[in-house]
């Protein structure tokens, strides 16, 4: 039987333990921000955080050695294999991480909001950095509610890959500029085994599979996700009906339980057996890395790109796309901000750089000038996304400090709409507005 | 046996204490005791303790591990039990692995054990064949299965279609997954069959023939004989299991990543999580997605107490329960 007197030490020792913990983690550090002018020599170590691995590390550790040939008295540390909670627990436990490169622009809204990336407008301002250079949907995802924490490093674009043999066998030589021609072919050049079930596909479009995502969809019907105010307008935005209308109704065409089966035997999404790769499916929606897989594990397939199809009331929007890319900030703790900032304008300002990585990354490069760099060397098919990039129509997805976590909310309940689970299209938004909604409101103080 | 009486005890127990109380020896020996005990009380403190009540002080907080955490009193628990619109689905998920998993585990293991205790030719080479599958590690055993269930050219749907079945799509159906699951858990229950068949093997031959002497028959010997010396091991095997169960996390993360043909490096499980339709997904990958990929270390906190009490709770009545069943631990 635990006495009084033992339960008030227990409580005593909990709240000694809890304001202890408050103070651990409460601390911020003053942030001195930049001196007067840009240093004329830079000389020390600073520190790169990154999440390439072998190959692609390789490729950034050749720009880092460009960039301490270029600044001979700075040594960078480079951590590579460093995924986003590595570095989110790197930067919360105070390890001084000089600058981080995240592959998800899903962590801007949290690491801007939350300082955990120190803010770069008085780097960017006194330094002349030009953000014009930048596409506009590029600046979007970049930074969260006015603060610039981040620039972004190499970007990646989405598409439509269609393999020109299956299409010219079915006597196509164009391919799809909206969804209602992209069903109809794809329809065509679907072939069917002796017992009913499913043998090739002209396109998948179960959600869910491979690139499939709301968020990759979004765009050729010019959805939105939240509005200024970060409140999810989801069931507002009568795109995202347009778009589960059309989906929903052509999976049904299919069958959902032929189609599901079908992909339940297709090969990994990153794998050689991918099935655009093995000519399973005809036409895929797919990012600009495909290239380099193609390039890599079937380099005699006979294929081109082109902007994916919109959707048939929104002709106008051709030639967007969505987009997405790393970004680049300078963690909290940074020693020496200077030379962090030194070495993070350079990866992502300098076009020799920005070119270099984009060759060896096969990403899409972010600047208006390493864009038209003669010096790019990627495969014709890779024009496509170079385009999608500059494109007005081009979209995001919106930072937010609960990450991807609405975008997940949405994509769940997609999976249940396509599967048949959901009676009221409508009602069933407006509860994901809610349920996005209510957890963004868990991000917010009393 | 001598009778003492309770004046006498009451006399006794006063004097050790005293005794206890008053010898330097006593002291000293007792801070001998402490000081081998302080390894294992300091890592209690500092991997059992300091955790637990960061997890309750943040439980109370918004924490995005970056910023200072903010009171938000019981924001997150109200949350949790009312508006949350997977932990649903996550906790229904979690404890039918409790409810069976475990069992059919525990089960097939203690049969197992019955018969390679009974074997009499190469019991060696049938008891390393049966545990061998438990070194496997997780992950790897995890994908050898995804892939062996795999429904279009998997060997199990080939060898099932020889016989005319149309086998399920095991891991990509939402009704199949966990189950196919489950065989991945019978498969590998080489862990606890090793120690009920320890257990069974160690069950003295003279309670059998005392019992045949007595005239009971095999089901009468079983229950009689063979459970009571079984139950400290099954106790364990319980207690055990069904923690795993609800912290069950690798296995069917990597199912689903695996199943849904995202299986990639340095990525996370987010865009996979739970496939197929949220079925595998567990309470403790919701709770690592709300702490890790949405930032909500509060919540994930709030999350992580709940689990906690929910553990100790069937810690306390599988104790009970078992005392029950045994006369001698019956107060």
């Amino acid at each position: 039987m635990i006495t009084t007197k033992r339960l008030v030490a227990i409580a005593a020792i909990a709240s000694a333990a809890a304001l202890t913990l408050a103070g651990c983690s409460g601390s911020t550090g003053a942030d001195s921000g930049p001196i007067g002018a840009a240093p004329t020599k830079l000389e020390g170590t600073v520190s790169l955080w990154h999440f390439f691995s072998d190959r692609e590390a390789a490729v950034i550790q050749s720009v880092v050695d460009d960039f301490e040939k270029a600044n001979p008295g700075v040594k960078v540390e480079v951590h590579s294999g460093q995924d986003d909670t590595k570095l989110t627990t790197a930067i919360a436990s105070g390890k001084p991480v000089d600058v981080g490169i995240s592959y998800s622009t899903d962590i801007v809204g949290s690491f801007c909001s939350s300082g955990a990336f120190a803010d770069l407008t008085p780097y960017i301002k006194r330094d002349g950095v030009d953000l014009a250079q930048y596409p506009q949907v590029v600046r979007s995802y970049t930074e969260y509610k006015g603060t610039r924490c981040t620039l972004p490093m190499l970007a990646d674009a989405y598409g439509l890959y269609y393999n020109k043999d299956l299409l010219s066998q079915f006597g196509y030589t164009e391919p799809p500029k909206t969804l209602s021609e992209l069903e109809t072919m794809a329809e065509k050049m679907t072939t069917l085994n002796a017992d009913g079930s499913i043998k090739t596909l002209g396109f998948n479009p179960l959600m869910g599979w491979a690139e499939n995502a709301a968020a990759h969809y979004g765009p050729s019907a010019g959805a939105e996700w939240l509005n200024a105010k970060g409140e999810a307008v989801i069931s507002q935005s009568p795109g995202w009906t347009e778009l589960m209308q059309w989906q929903k109704a052509f999976v049904d065409k299919i069958g959902y339980d032929k189609l599901n089966k079908f992909t339940s035997g297709l090969g990994q999404e990153f794998s050689a057996d991918n099935a655009f790769q093995t000519g399973q499916v005809a036409m895929n929606l797919d990012g600009e890395w495909r290239t380099a897989f193609i390039k890599d594990q079937k380099p005699d397939l006979n294929y081109d790109t082109a902007p994916f199809p919109t959707a048939d009331s929104h002709t106008d929007l051709y030639g967007g796309g969505y987009l997405t890319g790393n970004i680049a900030g300078i963690g909290k703790g940074s020693k020496n901000k200077e030379l962090a900032w030194a070495l993070l304008k350079y990866l992502t300002t300098d076009t020799h750089a920005i070119v270099k990585l984009a060759n060896g990354l096969g990403n899409v490069p972010t600047t208006k000038d390493a864009l038209s760099s003669p010096d790019l060397k990627l495969p014709a098919q890779f024009g496509t996304f170079l385009k999608v990039m500059a494109d007005d129509h081009s979209m995001t997805t919106p930072p937010s400090p609960v990450g991807a976590g609405y975008q997940q909310t949405f994509n769940d309940f997609w999976n249940k709409w396509q599967s048949g689970q959901v009676s009221n299209l409508q009602a069933g938004l407006k509860t994901v507005d809610k349920q996005i909604d209510d957890a963004i409101a868990l991000t917010k103080g009393p | 046996m001598a009778v003492t009486t309770a004046p006498e005890r009451a006399a006794q127990v006063a004097a050790r204490s005293a005794h206890r109380r008053s010898t330097p020896a006593t002291r000293r020996r007792t801070l001998v005791a402490l000081a081998f005990c302080a390894p294992m009380l300091l890592g209690l403190a500092i991997f059992f303790v300091y955790p637990l009540i960061a997890s309750v002080y943040y439980s109370f907080t918004s924490y995005n591990l970056v910023s200072p955490p903010v009171f938000i009193g019981l924001r997150n628990y109200i949350y949790l039990f009312t508006q949350d619109p997977l932990i649903g689905t996550a906790a229904f998920n979690t404890l039918w692995f409790v409810v069976f998993l475990v069992p059919i585990r525990i089960l097939t293991a203690i049969g197992v054990a019955g018969l390679l205790a009974r074997a009499r030719v190469a019991s060696g080479f049938w008891r390393t064949v049966f545990y061998l599958p438990a070194l496997v590690p997780p992950v790897a055993a995890t994908v050898a299965f995804v892939f062996l269930f795999n429904p279009g050219v998997g060997p199990v749907n080939q060898i099932l279609a020889m016989f005319g079945i149309q086998g399920p799509l095991w891991f990509n159906d939402p009704a199949w997954s966990k189950p196919s699951l489950v065989i991945l858990g019978v498969w590998v229950m080489g862990d606890i069959m090793i120690i009920f068949l320890a257990a069974l093997l160690d069950v003295p031959t003279e309670q059998y023939e005392a019992a045949s002497l007595d005239g009971a028959n095999g089901l009468q010997k079983l229950r009689y004989v063979t459970f009571p010396n079984l139950t400290p091991v099954l106790l364990f095997a319980l207690i055990t299991g069904i923690i795993a169960a609800l912290q069950y996390f690798t296995e069917a993360s990597v199912a689903s990543t695996v199943a849904s043909g995202k299986a990639s490096v340095g990525e996370g499980i987010g865009g996979s999580m739970g496939y197929p339709d949220n079925s595998l997904l567990t309470y403790t990958q919701w709770l690592y997605e709300r702490g890790f990929n949405n930032f909500q270390l509060g919540y994930a906190s709030a999350l992580a107490v709940v689990l906690f009490l929910v553990a100790s709770f069937f810690l306390v009545i599988l104790l009970r329960r078992v005392n029950a069943f045994n006369p001698e631990g019956a107060k």
